[in-house]
């Protein structure tokens, strides 16, 4: 079938416009303000002083720990070098008397320093315009040399990606928030695709580049290196969890921000190990938009011109995610509290990432990105315009949430809770424009079903289940399915869920589509039908991890 | 932050009712208080006499029967009216309300939209909501905070020593309701737990029905001992099943709290229970009693959560029955003693 596609034109046709262009035209300013807002933060953090030296002691003794036991390929030759350099220093300035303090600031500088040139961004215009060519040519290619038959093919314009991957929600939205102020993204994590994915769908909508944090071990690849740093990428290194980094790191995606750099956090931090969509989301990043936020609206003379931050949370939605036998062990693993458990990423080197492209590619399966409504930092939806709105319709000030007695003020453990809340009503939003796919909805009823039967059973037990033992009566199955589906399409009659079009079809259909495509490419399928017709599976885990995608809605009881 | 004494800041205080009044008293110890009331005789006897019934008030108290007054010139403001009207009352008052604004309330019960009359209703969490909950479903204002404690009107209008707790999850609304509040006879604690602290408010008010029952019978002290300390146990079991912390019912807002209502006879609720014992029904006591006792309400609300969230609750139980299904006083208590018993302590 093919869908009607929609082109969007870019909403700043000159590229040279771009926030983020700007940005990296005056990359050695911003790169200054970006050290020196870091340095006056970890002092304040610190208290300065002794703890200040405390501080780069434990910096320095991490760093050092971090060099020995996980060395990766992208460190810098010298790492060990520098490190042992700051000790040294460190010892100097605890022998001498005077001027401690002083000489503390500059080692504190040398480091911040360091870690603010690491995450830099390397977005060079030419470079970004080539990559996304290339990205986009090459997977419009491979997808129909896989659908239309014969060398022809190739040259074929006869289906693009848009024809698999259906952007739904308020595309409008987020092109309008483009033009009023600094757009975050805050999407879900499922797959190492995702980032790809949500890449190439801000090209389609006509958006400027987006800056977004990525792994540093995702660097360690060549290709991946080149693409991620011509797309906007900035370096996140998990590793180092120190105060000096992490707030290094911060800043420089506020002082982005605040420069009107549209960026993209994944909130939920790492892949969704469960399947589940997000409930709990990492707050640090989250927190700097409302920091940026706030410290728009304080340098600036009239806050109704200040640049506003919108949050525009996407949902990400697949049949089969590659990684997902990988995921779920781990995940099982840290939920039965066995402690030591490697993180074998299967997908970690260029070679595997193409394969997996290719075949996703070359068979297709069918993806769904909805974007969600905009939203200011407080969680409160927006208009076209960029007016935050109030529950009667109202429109709401932004900036009167950090004024106290009519000056606009710093409060760290106010905008602490002003992230929870944003974090609350992001996950809401989640939940509210997530695609349900037909896969995901047999997943759930086969495994719960499957649960209730052995209700005396912890989760161990049932999945450590026979093919047999798991297999269920399709009558019963059907019937179960039909309950549910009933229930999914009031709610989203009611606008508390979204669904994917091929669920308005037949019942026996949507269950077709359903075990048809549910993680169809894994070696062995969560869901099978057997010779007499009736429902099993071939692994357990699998089906468990689809199964989550619809947790959170209490759908348990309808089953 | 702004001085003592000499600022032109102003509060608010909405509900001109026996508590309303002693806050308004409270705070004009510290600043100026502009003094909410929908009647225009309050109104009228505190512009001409400086007194609310009869009680004279700080020469700082000034009253108002306008919302956009009190919201326009206070940026912190304390509701204190029944838990029956105070989601109308927010919603009129919400036109005039902005984010910066600080509601700190002192309602000590439920609200909830069921039609809570209706004996067989099961009430969810989603159906019931406290007071801060109320705020922010019905107004743009976040900071929201509770003050709850071992607080009769009675006493603190007479200056005796006493102390409260304010809980927000916004350290700003503690630091400012304690700055507000705290005198030499007046200690403000401060929990970041604001769910728990609504709920101890709240459920105490059950027990303290009881208690006054209990000393309606003529009981004495190993009774009442008796109904604190279970009692407490139940207020734990549907508080924290409803989103309170534990501690927050072994601190000042609740065991505190929970001791002082049921020995008073000061307390509105207390007074409903010994009624009840003396042979009176609900209906001839509701008639009688000038203002809201909470925990009449809140034996519907909490019966039917108990139920609907599976939770043992005997006192909660026989008090349902006693209020409105005719249980006579005296059979309730035999079926209270012959409850089967458990494990004295088992949530901690």
């Amino acid at each position: 079938m093919l869908r009607k596609k929609r082109t969007y034109d870019p909403i700043l046709p000159a590229s040279g416009d771009w926030p983020i262009v700007q940005l990296s035209r005056n990359k050695k300013q911003f790169i200054k303000e970006v050290i020196a807002a870091s340095v006056e933060n970890i002092k304040s953090l610190t208290g300065g002083g002794k703890q200040l030296m405390d501080e780069l002691e434990s910096t320095r003794y991490r760093e050092k720990t971090r060099i020995r036991r996980d060395p990766w390929k992208v460190d810098p030759k010298d790492d060990l070098k520098y490190w042992d350099g700051i000790k040294s220093q460190l010892v100097d300035i605890s022998n001498s008397e005077n001027n401690q303090e002083k000489e503390a600031e500059v080692v504190l500088k040398s480091i911040v320093s360091r870690y603010a040139y690491e995450i830099l961004s390397n977005f060079k215009r030419s470079h970004y315009k080539m990559a996304r060519a290339i990205a986009t040519f090459g997977f419009a290619r491979l997808l129909n040399a896989s659908r239309i038959p014969g060398i022809r093919s190739l040259w074929s314009k006869e289906l693009t990606l848009q024809d698999k991957i259906h952007i739904t929600g308020d595309v409008q939205g987020i092109r309008n928030l483009a033009q009023k102020g600094t757009v975050i993204m805050v999407p879900t994590h499922f797959s190492n695709l995702d980032s790809i994915l949500v890449g190439w769908v801000i090209h389609i909508l006509g958006l400027p580049a987006f800056i977004y944090g990525a792994g540093l071990n995702l660097f360690n690849m060549k290709l991946f290196a080149y693409f991620m740093n011509s797309l906007g990428a900035y370096k996140v290194d998990r590793r180092k969890k120190n105060r000096v980094y992490l707030e290094t790191l911060r800043t420089y995606s506020r002082l982005a921000i605040v420069k009107g750099c549209h960026s993209i956090f994944f909130p939920g931090g790492t892949r969704s190990r469960s399947g589940k969509l997000e409930s709990k989301l990492k707050l640090g990043l989250l927190n700097s938009t409302v920091e940026a936020q706030r410290s728009a609206y304080m340098t600036s003379d009239d806050p109704t011109t200040a640049q506003k931050v919108f949050i525009v949370p996407v949902v990400l939605n697949y049949h089969f995610v590659l990684e997902a036998p990988a995921l779920i062990d781990q995940y099982l693993k840290q939920k039965g509290q066995e402690r030591y458990y490697v993180d074998n990423d299967q997908y970690s080197t260029s070679y595997k990432v193409f394969k997996f492209l290719l075949k996703f590619f070359f068979k297709g399966s069918d993806i769904s990105v909805s974007i969600g409504r905009g939203m200011d930092v407080l969680g409160n939806y927006v208009d076209q315009d960029g007016n935050s709105i109030g529950k009667d319709g109202e429109i709401i000030q932004t900036w009167e949430y950090f004024m106290h007695q009519g000056k606009i003020q710093v409060n760290k453990q106010r905008e602490n809770e002003y992230t929870n809340m944003l974090s609350n009503v992001i996950v809401e939003e989640y939940h509210r424009v997530n695609q349900v796919f037909a896969s995901h909805l047999v997943a759930f009823v086969a495994f719960e079903m499957i649960k209730n039967k052995y209700q005396d059973n912890d989760l161990y037990n049932i999945l450590r289940l026979s093919e047999e033992d798991a297999t269920l009566a399709y009558v019963d199955f059907k019937q179960k399915t039909g309950a549910l589906l009933d229930v999914i399409l009031n709610m989203h009659q009611e606008g508390r869920i979204d669904i994917a079009e091929h669920l308005q079809n037949e019942l026996d259909s949507v269950i077709k589509i359903g075990l048809n495509n549910v993680g169809m490419y894994h070696a062995q399928r969560p869901l099978v039908k057997t010779k007499e017709g009736n429902i099993s599976t071939q692994n357990l885990n699998l089906l468990y991890y689809y199964h989550n995608r619809l947790m959170g809605y209490d759908f348990e009881k309808y089953i | 932050m702004t001085s003592r004494n000499t600022s032109k800041e102003m509060v608010g205080v909405i509900g001109s009712g026996s508590f309303g009044t002693v806050i308004a008293n409270l705070l004009a110890q510290q600043t100026k208080v502009i003094l909410y009331t929908r009647s225009q005789n309050i109104y009228d006897e505190l512009v001409s006499k400086q007194s609310i019934r009869s009680m004279a008030m700080h020469e700082n108290v000034q009253p108002t029967l306008n919302f956009e007054t009190i919201a326009s010139n206070c940026e912190i403001i304390f509701p204190v009216v029944p838990s029956a009207n105070f989601r109308n009352m927010i919603r009129d008052l919400a036109p005039n309300l902005h984010p910066y604004h600080i509601l700190i309330h002192a309602t000590k019960g439920f609200d909830t939209s069921i039609d809570y009359n209706h004996s067989e209703s099961k009430l969810d969490r989603s159906d019931v909501h406290t007071m801060s909950e109320v705020i922010q479903q019905e107004s743009v204002v976040v900071k929201t905070g509770c003050l709850a404690g071992p607080n009769l009107a009675k006493e603190l209008a007479i200056n005796q020593p006493a102390a409260t707790v304010i809980a927000s999850r916004f350290e700003e609304v503690i630091h400012h309701g304690q700055r507000l509040l705290r005198s030499d006879r007046f200690q403000v604690y401060g929990s970041s737990d604001i769910t728990g602290i609504e709920l101890c408010g709240i459920l105490k008010n059950i027990i303290a029905i009881a208690a006054g029952i209990l000393h309606g019978l003529g009981f004495g002290e190993n009774a009442k001992a008796l109904l604190i300390s279970r009692g407490l146990v139940e207020m734990i079991y549907l508080g924290s099943k409803l989103g309170g912390n534990i501690k927050a019912f072994i601190g000042l807002a609740g065991v505190g709290d929970l001791v002082a209502t049921c020995s008073s006879t000061l307390s509105r609720n207390f007074t409903v229970g010994q009624l009840l014992a003396e042979g009176q029904s609900l209906s001839e006591i509701m008639n009688d009693l000038d203002e809201t006792a909470e925990g009449v309400r809140t034996i519907k609300v909490a019966y039917q959560l108990t139920k609907s969230l599976g939770i043992r609750s005997p006192i909660t139980e026989i008090l349902y029955k006693i209020l409105y299904q005719d249980l006579k006083v005296n059979e309730a208590l035999n079926l209270l003693m012959k409850f089967p018993m458990q494990e004295d302590i088992d949530f901690l």
